[in-house]
């Protein structure tokens, strides 16, 4: 009996997700003409665990790329190949790390690509074409794997509080297919006309039950922060020309020390935190990274003391820092108030 | 609850199939009806007594299945195998890919089995749907396959032996589920005909199940080794011999090359470019790891190269990539870790496999002895897999040939005239112990006695009196006589479609390999190898007509190398009988 309840269940499934075999030739045409737009991304990691890859696409025919941030961008290396097997050296344009999102530039014209003004909204039921390099497979001019299904449901990541750790927490479209995967994440998920509707998210585990979460962070979401980075906004700080204020803050002054300068890019971590210093009252803890100065992104801890300089010490500070897989935001008040308040 | 769940949706289901398209529901029958199709033609496997399984696919009405070498290879030589209409069958290894993950069984007790029907592969486009039948975590204990449908998510794709002698070169990737069980199983395109063997996963760190990326050796591949497969022994992949690396304009470049190669033979050089190889464009390392991937060791496949600027095509012979030792020893041994009982074997693709809880099948009783059908069907030989097999084909191609003509009583002198390439006439004398080439311009007679190999006459040409007289000696004696002679599989031919038919046959210090068209059974070509990494003396004859009771060639063309082409037009054939034979060796 079990077993017909079995076969009907698959009759079922097989109802609901195969409609029409002419789908799958209209299916063939979307990927063919939108895997032009995939890129593969090499950088930092290789250890294990920790994969020196991800995946990325075109949002501009002047070679801007969507992908998500992570430590894979956090070396001066970036490679990011395109669908032809051309290769180039991907620069940071910018990144917004409260929506995990960096866009790389790449110094090439007339590429195909995305219009991120252009993405659409998908509903649950949503019949989707993930796009991704997945588990590294392809190499070179090799194209981007493709997985399809469906929008289980749009939800927000938060909707299950602590169940995963991540600083987003907006909406996402859950998916039934196994897209998150390692070296998916960044990759784009179309519907079946071919429009641009998420990015695939990093790999995310459920802390009460373990289970893997496929799910893509709509387009939609993202758009002003990409349309920021796009007009020159939220640039890493090396970028920047530098200026020279008059009374420049340094980190000694804030009561932070940062863990030792030993690597090229050294991650900007607090090692320690001076008692009763501007930056203990403001909330900032040993092991927290900083991400943000202002509206610099901070990738190293020179890059962070470059920044600094360029400030005036008594403008006040904001800073975004990361405590876990949380992101926070401290106030540094201006010293010319004085001696800062306690909040 | 789980029931009235499963009813609510039927109701459902049965309420809103009103108001759906014809389309859907026409496009529905149809895939159930190939579905249904499909799942008759796959089998599920399993050891005799009940150890380890995975699934396979029958492909000819005789019984003939595709399966996984890791599916296969703890079986022994028989296995069981469960198909959908309930009933379990005895089945026999008959031959092994171990490096391509493949192994040819055979169901025994039927000459009609529901079979699939094999796909061109290379066809197969990203996005197309696909579906895997299989008996993932061993479910089907009645032998009712499950289906799981997916896309195409990448096609030609090369997967590393990460730790393992399987290398999967060429494979098609799918989303389709693909888990412990469905290995060995089949992949079927949306039309239910077979596009690959479902064999390989990425897995890493979500445990051993599917994570929507499974690999399916293609059923092209698989067919370039069929012959091989059916040979009964242990085909082995191919390589050039030589190593490319990408340069920084992306062109695939030799890194690397030996010496004896035949690739090194036909002018391919240490910084030469690769174009193309078997007929596809290699654009990158991988590209050519994949098109090399998919022929077997010994086939001869165009190559075009550039070297110093200059544009070559040639046709080269491939190398093995194992020493037939190695291959031997693999097939011999016992695989490592026993899977547990009633435990499918773990898909590859994670050299370290991780515990994972399956269900459990049906304990075995008792170890079951090898059921007396198998053994009728089995012959143990050192380095075969079932030398039953590689008999059955040897003895099917001399057969086809005796058809056309029987030479065992003709043991005299045989005399071919002819026209060589400048309108002379020619004159080949051929005996057990002389063989001798007459033209206007003189006669160069050899003896048959000693080293063969070292007999390369006429000059240039590897040589031909040696071939001419094992064409003449294999014609007479037949496999059983000859000397030790095997049945190698299929391989192509220049100038010829199709697959021939390969019997390898040694005589003294020298190999010839016979090449059969299997169209008519006719001798379409040989090679005589008089050493190995060197150039054979090729002969191919054609212009086949009948003369007294026997199908002769009306033309034989002898090459070497790249140098060496005479064309030789046959006219006259005489024959000496036995007798005479005994009379010219009292002279």
């Amino acid at each position: 009996m079990t077993r017909l309840i079995w076969t009907f269940c698959l009759a079922l499934v097989t109802v609901v997700t195969a409609r029409d075999f002419a789908v799958a030739q209209s299916f063939a045409q979307v990927i063919a003409d939108n895997q032009p737009k995939m890129v593969k991304i090499h950088g930092a990691g290789g250890v294990r665990g920790l994969e020196a890859y991800q995946s990325g696409f075109l949002i501009s025919d002047q070679g801007h790329v969507l992908t998500v941030w992570s430590y894979v961008l956090d070396t001066d290396y970036v490679t990011v190949t395109l669908d032809d097997g051309r290769k180039f050296e991907g620069k940071l344009a910018g990144a917004d790390p409260r929506l995990e999102l960096a866009v790389l530039k790449i110094d090439a014209t007339d590429l195909p690509s995305f219009d991120v003004a252009a993405s659409v909204p998908a509903e649950a039921g949503s019949r989707v074409l993930a796009f991704s390099n997945l588990f590294g497979v392809a190499a070179g001019d090799e194209p981007a794997s493709v997985q399809h299904g469906i929008v289980a449901v749009k939800t927000r990541l938060d909707a299950r509080r602590g169940a995963f750790e991540t600083p987003y927490h907006g909406p996402v479209y859950v998916l039934d297919a196994m897209t998150n995967n390692p070296g998916a994440a960044g990759g784009a998920l179309l519907n079946q006309h071919g429009e641009l509707l998420a990015m695939l998210g990093k790999e995310l585990r459920s802390a009460h039950n373990n289970i893997w979460l496929n799910y893509a962070i709509p387009v939609d979401e993202m758009r002003d922060s990409v349309t920021r980075i796009l007009a020159g906004n939220f640039r890493p700080g090396e970028d920047k020309p530098p200026a020279k204020p008059d009374e420049a803050i340094d980190l000694a002054e804030l009561g932070l020390v940062l863990v030792p300068d030993v690597l090229e890019r050294t991650p900007p971590y607090v090692d320690r935190v001076r008692a009763g210093s501007a930056a203990e009252i403001a909330g900032i803890k040993p092991d927290d990274l900083l991400v943000f100065v202002g509206e610099s992104l901070v990738q190293s801890c020179k890059s962070l003391r470059e920044e600094l300089a360029r400030l005036e010490r008594d403008a006040g500070l904001k800073i975004v820092l990361m405590r876990g897989q949380e992101l926070i935001e401290v106030e540094i008040p201006g010293a010319k108030g004085g001696e800062p308040q306690t909040p | 609850m789980r029931l009235s769940l499963v009813l609510c949706l039927l109701l459902s289901s049965s309420a809103a199939r009103a108001q759906v398209d014809p389309q859907v529901l026409e496009a529905e029958t149809a895939r159930v009806a190939v579905v249904e199709r499909a799942s008759s033609a796959t089998i599920a496997i399993f050891a005799n007594g009940g150890q380890g399984g995975g699934s396979g696919v029958v492909i000819s009405p005789d019984g003939y299945a595709l399966s996984n070498f890791h599916v296969t290879h703890e079986c022994g030589p028989g296995m069981k195998c469960g198909m959908a209409d309930g009933k379990l069958y005895d089945a026999v290894i008959v031959g092994l890919d171990p490096t391509g993950d493949v192994a040819l069984i055979k169901l025994l007790g039927r000459t009609d089995f529901p079979h699939a029907e094999l796909a061109d592969s290379d066809q197969v486009r990203v996005g197309d749907w696909c579906f895997t039948i299989g008996n993932p975590f061993l479910l089907a204990t009645d032998f009712q396959p499950s289906v799981a449908y997916g896309v195409i998510s990448g096609v030609h794709r090369y997967q590393y032996p990460s730790g393992t002698i399987l290398e999967y070169a060429d494979c098609l990737q799918s989303d389709a589920a693909i888990n412990p069980g469905n290995s060995g199983g089949p992949m079927f395109d949306a039309q239910g005909r077979l596009i690959g063997i479902n064999g390989r996963g990425s897995f890493e760190k979500r445990g051993r199940v599917n994570v929507g990326v499974g690999y399916a050796i293609s059923i092209n591949q698989i067919k370039n080794f069929l012959g091989h497969l059916r040979s009964g022994r242990i085909a082995d992949h191919a390589t050039l011999g030589a190593n490319a690396r990408s340069d920084e304009r992306r062109r695939v470049m030799v890194d690397d090359i030996l010496d004896e190669s035949d690739a090194y033979r036909r002018g391919l050089r240490y910084g030469d470019v690769i174009i193309s190889c078997g007929g596809r464009p290699v654009s990158s390392v991988n590209a050519l790891k994949n098109v090399l991937g998919i022929f077997p060791k010994d086939w001869r496949v165009p190559l075009v190269f550039e070297h110093r600027g200059e544009r070559s095509e040639v046709l080269v012979r491939l190398r093995g990539v194992h020493r037939e030792a190695e291959l031997a020893e693999l097939i011999e041994s016992q695989p490592k870790a026993e899977p547990e009982k009633g435990k499918p074997r773990p898909v590859p693709g994670d050299p370290k496999p991780r515990p994972e809880r399956m269900p459990k099948g049906h304990p075995a009783t008792k170890p079951a002895p090898v059921p007396e059908v198998v053994k009728q069907h089995y012959v143990a030989k050192s380095g075969y897999v079932n030398y039953f097999f590689n008999q059955l084909n040897r003895d099917r191609v001399w057969k086809a040939l005796v058809a056309r003509g029987d030479y065992a009583a003709l043991r005299g002198a045989w005399t071919v005239v002819g026209q060589a390439p400048m309108n002379e006439e020619v004159r080949f004398e051929l005996s057990d112990t002389q063989a001798s080439i007459k033209l206007p311009s003189g006669e160069l007679k050899i003896e048959l006695t000693g080293a063969l190999s070292e007999r390369p006459d006429p000059p240039g040409s590897g040589g031909l009196l040696v071939a001419l007289s094992m064409w003449r000696r294999f014609l007479i004696e037949g496999p059983e006589k000859f000397g030790d002679v095997y049945y190698l599989g299929t391989a192509p031919l220049a100038g010829r479609e199709g697959l021939m038919d390969v019997l390898v046959a040694t005589h003294g210090d020298v190999e010839c390999r016979f090449l059969f068209d299997p169209a008519d059974g006719q001798l379409a070509g040989m090679e005589m190898i008089p050493e190995e990494d060197t150039d054979p003396c090729e002969l191919y004859f054609s212009q086949y007509k009948e003369v007294e009771g026997r199908v002769l060639p009306g033309r034989i063309e002898a090459r070497h190398g790249d140098d060496y082409l005479q064309v030789f037009q046959c006219r006259e054939f005489t024959f000496a009988s036995a007798a005479a034979a005994e009379e010219g060796g009292n002279d």
